[in-house]
């Protein structure tokens, strides 16, 4: 598994740049990992990224963009609005964790 | 500076996500059946594709009407018959109550893996930017109107006028 340097911070990601260990994330990784696909985080975008993050250690796998939609309660269109084309994608990258596995 | 398994630098590793394509990639669904099972695919590839930023245009047309026609959305079936990938013997299906039956047991199964019913899956199309239009023979055939589709639906349109706003696309149908 290759390891990257985000920031200071020696990571595990996987062939395309995900990170694989949970625990390797911080919220400046995840500022630093914004940064890398453009993005500046605000804490409009801090809200979905960090149900993600506990979504996650809950239910063993990331939340699709309907999950985060219902249950954080951010709507589709915002998502979209601040994660540009990618959403689901962009946010598990920016939180660390693996792209979304559930289809809807 | 990124090393690779053997300690050895390479480059830092940032997923594409394909920010710097050039637009382009669309998508045309034409949806023409009314089951409950046969909706499905439909909406679940448009969501896939909206999700993947893949501009995306659904076009509702003969028995596929019902899945933006405000009276029937709520409402659509599924049954066994004619189903054989039910694996039960085909007589079963054609027992009254059957359709119901099987109606109500497709849904539960979708609902329970957190899929939603087929107005709330349009309205995440939608919002998702994805677009909707109405087929314009269908409509006239059952002396339907804009009042009586799904709002989001944004025109009754021509076949001619859909493969012309779909230029480039491609297209599945359904």
């Amino acid at each position: 598994m290759p390891v990257t340097t985000i920031g200071t911070a020696e990571v595990h990601v996987d062939a395309e740049g995900f990170l694989t260990e949970y625990d390797e994330w911080n919220e400046e990784v995840g500022r630093q990992l914004a940064a890398a696909i453009g993005i500046e985080l605000t804490e409009a975008h801090w809200k979905p990224i960090r149900f993600l993050r506990e979504d996650f250690v809950q239910h063993g796998e990331t939340a699709t963009l309907r999950r985060v939609s219902t249950v954080a309660g951010v709507p589709i269109k915002e998502l979209f609005a601040l994660f540009p084309k990618k959403p689901a994608k962009k946010m598990a990258y920016i939180a660390g964790l693996p792209k979304p596995r559930g289809c809807v | 500076m990124t090393t690779t398994g053997t300690g050895r630098p390479a480059p830092g590793i940032v997923p594409d996500f394909g920010d710097d394509a050039p637009a382009g990639r669309k998508l045309a669904i034409i949806c023409s059946k009314g089951n409950l099972d046969m909706a499905y695919p439909g909406l679940v590839l448009a969501n896939a594709a909206l999700g993947e930023g893949v501009e995306t245009h659904l076009f509702f047309t003969f028995w596929g009407f019902d899945m933006i026609t405000k009276s029937r959305m709520r409402d659509l079936k599924f049954t066994m018959l004619g189903n054989t990938a039910t694996h039960l013997p085909q007589g079963l299906g054609g027992l009254p109550g059957m359709t119901a039956l099987a109606t109500r047991q497709l849904k539960k199964q979708i609902h329970d893996i957190g899929v939603p019913d087929v107005p709330e899956f349009l309205e995440q199309i939608v919002a998702s930017g994805g677009h909707l239009w109405a087929c314009r023979m269908s409509a006239d055939m059952m002396h339907l109107d804009e009042s009586d589709l799904y709002e989001a639906v944004e025109g009754i349109i021509s076949a001619a006028d859909f493969i012309e706003k779909t230029e480039g696309a491609q297209l599945l149908f359904i």
